[in-house]
């Protein structure tokens, strides 16, 4: 997106957390930031490449963005990097040496927990890598201190010498709530100084670093025994004193207006004086944060008596709902009914993929393989597990498809001899931590046909710019890489290599049953863009003749959702077996004429609902 | 989720404080189901004299067309049945006289605008403002549903 005049200083705007985030960033003077899209921290990026007068980019992987953001800061600039949790997963090796060096510009870090997996693949509480790392962690409570913290953390960070880590969760990156914006200033960059002992990090010199890290750390405690982010609440009602922080802060306070609160903004290095001096002050303690019990096993090490998670959910999302019976039950009260009923039994509507969208020709296609183990990745892509494709085998984590399939491969037990193993991955995912696992297939000898499904986006967080569709993340033009001469680079036999339109489901069948048949690595890469994109062009839609519908269901496994069953019937066949018959209609409004179900149609049912505006593209099987 | 089919869900609190972003289930005044089986889904959040708009346009998921589940007969009804007050129409029906079904959002949100303790043009107006950067005809659109939503929420209450 094109930089936009931001709204000046004192306004009050409603922002979602990453918006706050990342109007501080611009306040701070940031010059730097980069990232990789991921839920629930995608927006800030996006956002931040709307401001003036910065440089913001899409990095290939979490661990790119924030070298570059830390390289931005050795130069002295100010820098930003915003990921989520499982990203900093990626970035951490990168982190673990960068708290030896420190920074010499501020650098902060945005690390976004998806508490709840609302889109992940697991629950984690990235505090831990300020701990693990040595780095102050700072955790907003709302909108308003998802700018404020941002402010300061660039500040802490220059100060200390020090990344910061700025902790978000879903429900502070997507609330939106009101936010009084402050100006821009700028800081002056004194640009690289070489020192050797400082950034280059062999033994020696990062063992001479290891003891001024923890002398940080010992200051940067002090600093959170009288940081303005860590408040004490005093209240009338002593019996429980929460010591608390992040969003669970807002639901402690709802719940319990007159309990005494301890909200740590500041939360690592855990300031141990100020939990004493809380303790003090009520019959008993209970921490309350999501998700691990961090500042719980902290103050309880201490010898600082607390409960925590012992009486609150190990996992999920805390509320006044749930706080409310727990504590109750901590001070013997009964604990009052839920005022209405339970919620009504629907349906389950899990997510799907698509109308039109490429890959469900590909899991069409992979659900009509034999013997075959699919090991899959992160993406729309990830959606073939389900329903009506059960096509995809394992997903773990970013590019694991290829080094999975290698090991399904070599650790195949001997009764699964003639198993072909598949490897499903999408453009970005493969350029975020991919390539190696192929390289890696190709090195040892592996026999995986890989799934390269290019559909030139990062579908699943938006459909953001990557390298795979040629533009920038302000939408212009950049260098377009080209998959199948990677993949040839990677040592991947050029006649292993295809190229193929996933809407010709019977050269899709083809490709995928030749290849899996072949022993040696191949990779067969998909070129039709994503359904959400600008580079997608929708065309004229199809309806059902319900006349020469004959109810074979086959196009309802193609698991299109504009496919809808209108009548089932029972029928006897020939052979005595009872089959059920689907007939179908095609919501037309929302078909935009791929022509996928028109191929598995025998009676030729599927028709165009006006004039083709351009000759169908599909091949019929016959 | 929202652009893969999925549940999607959000909060609106609003006052002179707010603190907890969360709904306590059963304490809503209002609910506002876009679609109507997601309507049902969500009742237990209303509290026990709270009202629902409910559009009682459907959108069919993929996992009933497969026949792993089933669509509920009447969900308006049987949330109605569950003793919630209820007023529905059938909004996804205006969006498409209108031109895209996506105008259902607008045409719920004309729905809601008469039963918040501020005036009706003030939500219009900021939802107007929301298309402010896209083209005039989409601003015009915009205003024709949340009026005609607004209309058919008036009709329903006159009718439940």
């Amino acid at each position: 997106m094109a930089a936009v005049m931001p709204a000046p200083a004192q306004s009050r705007l409603l922002m979602s957390g990453n918006e706050a985030v990342s109007r501080a960033v611009w306040e701070s003077g940031v010059r730097v930031a980069a990232a990789y899209p991921g839920t629930p921290a995608t927006e800030m990026l996006e956002e931040i490449s709307t401001y003036p007068d910065l440089y913001a980019e899409w990095s290939v992987n979490e661990k790119v963005s924030l070298e570059v953001a830390f390289g931005a800061a050795m130069a002295g600039s100010r820098a930003f990097c915003a990921m989520k949790h499982v990203g900093l997963n990626v970035a951490s090796d990168a982190l673990m040496t960068m708290t030896l060096t420190g920074v010499a510009g501020g650098l902060v870090i945005a690390v976004a927990d998806d508490v709840g997996l609302s889109s992940s693949q697991n629950e984690q509480d990235s505090r831990y890598w300020g701990r693990f790392a040595h780095l102050p962690v700072l955790e907003p409570s709302d909108s308003q201190e998802a700018h404020d913290f941002t402010l300061a953390a660039f500040e802490l960070s220059e100060r200390f010498q020090t990344p910061v880590i700025l902790r978000l969760t879903t429900r502070i990156c997507h609330v939106k709530a009101l936010v009084t914006v402050g100006e821009r200033s700028m800081h002056p960059v004194a640009g690289f100084t070489k020192d050797v002992g400082r950034w280059v990090m062999v033994p020696g010199a990062a063992g001479r670093r290891l003891p001024l890290m923890f002398e940080r750390e010992s200051r940067l405690r002090s600093e959170a025994e009288v940081s303005p982010f860590n408040v004490l609440e005093t209240g009338a009602d002593r019996r429980v004193g929460f010591v608390t922080s992040g969003p669970a802060y807002m639901h402690v306070r709802e719940r319990f207006p007159d309990a005494p609160v301890l909200k740590l903004g500041f939360s690592y290095p855990v300031p141990f004086e100020l939990v004493r001096k809380f303790a003090d002050q009520c019959d008993q303690l209970v921490v309350v944060e999501e998700v691990e019990p961090l500042i719980e096993t902290e103050i309880k090490a201490q010898g600082i008596a607390a409960l925590g998670k012992d009486i609150l959910p190990r996992s999920g999302e805390l509320s006044p709902a749930v706080l409310g019976p727990a504590i109750a039950r901590l001070l013997g009260e009964t604990v009052a009914e839920a005022p209405v009923a339970t919620p009504m039994q629907v349906f389950p509507r899990p997510p799907t993929m698509c109308v039109a969208c490429p890959h469900l020709g590909v899991y069409y296609t992979l659900a009509q393989l034999r013997n075959v183990t699919v090991s899959g990745d992160i993406g729309c892509y990830t959606l073939g597990f389900g329903q009506p494709w059960n096509a995809l085998d394992a997903c773990i984590s970013m590019g694991a498809s290829m080094g999975m399939a290698h090991g399904l491969d070599k650790g195949r037990a001997d009764s699964e001899k003639d198993k072909k193993i598949v490897a499903v991955i999408g453009d970005s995912t493969f350029m975020h931590m991919g390539m190696q696992g192929l390289l890696n297939i190709v090195y040892n000898r592996g026999n995986v046909t890989v799934l390269l499904l290019d559909n030139r986006a990062v579908g699943m967080t938006g459909g953001q710019n990557n390298p795979g569709n040629g533009h920038g993340i302000h939408g212009e033009d950049a260098p377009r890489v080209d998959f199948a001469n990677l993949v040839r680079a990677l040592g991947v036999r050029d006649e292993r290599v295809h190229v193929v339109d996933p809407y010709e489901l019977p050269t899709l069948f083809k490709t995928l049953r030749q290849e899996t048949k072949i022993a040696e690595p191949s990779v067969i890469i998909t070129n039709r863009p994503c359904v959400l994109t600008d580079d997608f062009k929708a065309r004229s839609p199809f309806m059902v003749d319900s006349d020469k519908c004959t109810g074979c269901g086959n196009c309802v496994d193609i698991g299109c959702p504009a496919i809808h069953v209108t009548r089932r019937e029972k029928v006897i066949k020939n052979s005595g077996k009872e089959v059920e018959l689907n007939f179908v209609r095609i919501e037309s409004s929302a078909c935009t004429g791929c022509g996928l179900c028109l191929q598995p149609c025998a009676p030729d049912a599927i028709v165009p609902v006006g004039e083709l505006s351009m000759p169908i593209h599909v091949v019929k099987k016959n | 989720m929202a652009q893969r089919g999925g549940v999607v869900s959000s909060h609106l609190r609003f006052g002179a404080k707010v603190l907890s972003p969360q709904i306590t289930p059963g304490t809503a005044d209002l609910l506002l189901g876009f679609e109507a089986a997601e309507g049902m889904r969500w009742r237990h959040m209303l509290r026990a004299d709270g009202l629902a708009l409910i559009n009682s346009g459907r959108l069919v998921p993929p996992v009933v067309d497969l026949g792993l589940y089933d669509y509920p007969e009447d969900p308006v009804a049987a949330v109605r049945a569950a003793g919630t007050r209820v007023f529905s129409f059938d909004a996804s029906a205006i969006a498409s006289e209108l031109g895209d079904a996506r105008l259902g959002n607008s045409v719920m949100l004309g729905a809601i605008s008469d039963y918040l303790p501020f005036s009706a043009q003030v939500l219009e107006q900021c939802i107007l403002k929301r298309f402010a950067t896209k083209k005039p005809a989409l601003i015009e659109l915009n205003r024709q549903a949340f009026a005609a939503g607004r209309a058919a929420a008036a009709q329903a209450a006159q009718a439940a």
